[in-house]
């Protein structure tokens, strides 16, 4: 866990906004939005995988059973 | 030792920076962002969470508290914790409607363990007066 992952979420996104523009351009809006599509869920697994261990954490650490 | 503090507000401009970016593009990631620049601090400073914990448990014992009112506390303190973080991340997606609700739900929790107590307290009360 570490500082990496807000820099690769950034990057993630920063590059489907770029092929979003070009896709749109050249008139393939479907793929556009699977692209984007594809890009929300990829990184939604690697948040969903952040937060499950913080409320891990937090379960063990407040004692929440 | 105290570098944690710079870290700590090192990472969240960076964070604010990167949010703000993509929020203009991509309003879906920008929360994505956010919840993991909150992640990422939280884990951060759980070692030091864990040892103060560790030594007001010990505090406690030596006081000879009762275990169950100590952790009483400890669970209220976790759900405010994670029901904050829940309001937090939907007032920032823009949905205050789910976030009153998380917020809403997290009291009722913490109503509902600490109702046991004020009876506790009632009861002793009622014991004492003749």
């Amino acid at each position: 866990m570490s500082v990496d992952i807000i820099f690769k979420i950034a990057a993630i996104g920063i590059l489907i906004s770029v092929l979003n523009h070009v896709l749109n351009r050249a008139g393939r809006e479907e793929i556009s939005m699977m692209v984007t599509l594809a890009g929300i869920v990829v990184v939604l697994l690697m948040v969903i995988d952040m937060i499950s261990n913080l409320f891990n954490n937090i379960k063990s650490i407040f004692q929440l059973y | 030792m105290n570098i944690e503090a710079l870290q700590i507000v090192g990472l969240g401009i960076i964070a604010a920076v990167a949010a703000i970016v993509l929020k203009q593009q991509k309003p879906e990631l920008g929360m994505y962002i956010s919840i993991a620049a909150g992640i990422v601090i939280f884990m951060m400073i759980i070692g030091r969470l864990v040892s103060t914990v560790d030594i007001l448990t010990d505090i406690a014992g030596r006081a000879n508290l009762d275990s169950m009112h100590l952790s009483v506390v400890l669970k209220v303190i976790g759900i405010a914790y994670i029901t904050e973080f829940g309001s937090q991340v939907c007032k920032d997606a823009g949905e205050n409607a789910i976030a009153s609700k998380i917020e809403l739900g997290g009291k009722i929790i913490i109503l509902s363990l600490t109702v046991p107590i004020l009876a506790a307290l009632i009861e002793m009360i009622l014991k004492i007066l003749p």
